[in-house]
């Protein structure tokens, strides 16, 4: 499914809740209207998007928190997942965007991703979240389904985890900052916080 | 040095809401006391880059956490310290375990002694050293203080142990 497309569709469903995107979700996350409960994590320390995440979640239990993670990133944290499991965030959702590609740095495939594998099968990451202790796990290929379903399975028992099968992006991919960091946590943290 | 008691008590004293850490064989002694608290509450990460970005978002959240590594896990979280504190400027606080300080009977020729003060440095964190007992006091100090600064800190524990 094109990734734009998947993240108006939980644009549409999020209400009230926390949102931190990282790479190629945040470049599209910041096309779309902003919300002062947005954390658009560029610059990042590429893979701690979750983590943040966590710590947001744990800070402020009675708030959903929803971390738009690719699978490149997701790769450089897999601890990140038994961290949140361990932790039992109740009002935490990680969505894994799965291109199978460093899309930032000009499309090279990730080590989960079939062309690195020698069976030529690319690992999954619903399967990887299962393994780390998630019981609510959900995988979309299909924008049609996730349109569906993305109110259902982001309101399920948390921590939820959902893999989304999305498309390369063509064109300018690199992520940008919204504006200074100190301004959009000063901002961040009042909405979080009221 | 001192015991989870102790810590915890101090923890108190500071406002500390959470602690995020992985246990060494010396900071793992304050695990029962600080698993037993009702007021601080306790995450352990699998890797201490995640320590450094868990305790950004608890931050950003409203609590007050505190990192607590050993100077090799300072080492591997390198881009997420960096990224917390000098990008996002996160007054951000941690206790970092100084590995074989007090004793290198155990791994003799540590390079955590060549290593720890430099990188330490380099990521430019004001930082105290607590090498004794009697300079517990340091801590709290340095903590408010970086906290009244709205900068990060750390506090490097002296450790005798791998």
């Amino acid at each position: 499914m094109p990734l734009p497309e998947a993240l108006r569709v939980l644009q549409a469903h999020r209400q009230d809740s926390v949102v931190i995107s990282t790479m190629g979700a945040a470049r599209e996350w910041a096309k779309l209207d902003p919300s002062p409960l947005d954390f658009v994590y560029v610059p990042s320390s590429m893979g701690q998007a979750p983590s943040l995440g966590l710590g947001v979640a744990l800070a402020q239990p009675a708030r959903r928190v929803i971390i738009c993670n690719g699978d490149g990133c997701m790769l450089m944290n897999l601890g990140s997942l038994v961290t949140i499991t361990a932790a039992g965030a109740k009002n935490l959702v990680l969505v894994v965007v799965e291109n199978g590609i460093y899309e930032v740095t000009g499309g090279q495939a990730t080590a989960a991703a079939a062309a690195r594998r020698e069976d030529g099968e690319s690992l999954c990451f619903a399967d990887m979240a299962r393994a780390c202790g998630f019981t609510s796990v959900f995988e979309f290929t299909a924008l049609d389904d996730w349109a569906a379903r993305c109110e259902e399975v982001i309101n399920q028992p948390g921590p939820v985890f959902i893999c989304l099968k999305v498309e390369w992006a063509e064109g300018d991919v690199s992520p940008r900052s919204p504006g200074p960091a100190s301004e959009r946590v000063a901002r961040f943290m009042e909405a979080v916080q009221l | 040095m001192y015991s989870g008691e102790e810590m915890v008590d101090l923890l108190l004293e500071l406002g500390i809401t959470h602690v995020v850490w992985i246990p060494d064989s010396t900071f793992g002694e304050w695990d029962d006391a600080f698993t037993r608290s009702e007021q601080v509450e306790l995450v352990q990460v699998c890797r201490e880059g995640e320590a450094w970005a868990i305790a950004a978002g608890l931050y950003l959240g409203g609590a007050r956490p505190l990192v607590v590594i050993q100077c090799t896990g300072m080492f591997e979280s390198g881009d997420a310290l960096r990224n917390a504190v000098h990008d996002y400027g996160l007054p951000l606080f941690g206790i970092v375990g100084y590995r074989s300080y007090l004793n290198s009977e155990t791994l003799p020729g540590d390079t955590c002694l060549r290593f720890t003060e430099p990188i330490l440095a380099a990521w430019d964190i004001p930082s105290v050293f607590i090498d004794e007992v009697g300079k517990k006091p340091l801590l709290q100090e340095h903590y408010r203080s970086c906290q009244q600064g709205g900068h990060a800190g750390i506090v490097l524990m002296a450790e005798g142990r791998a």
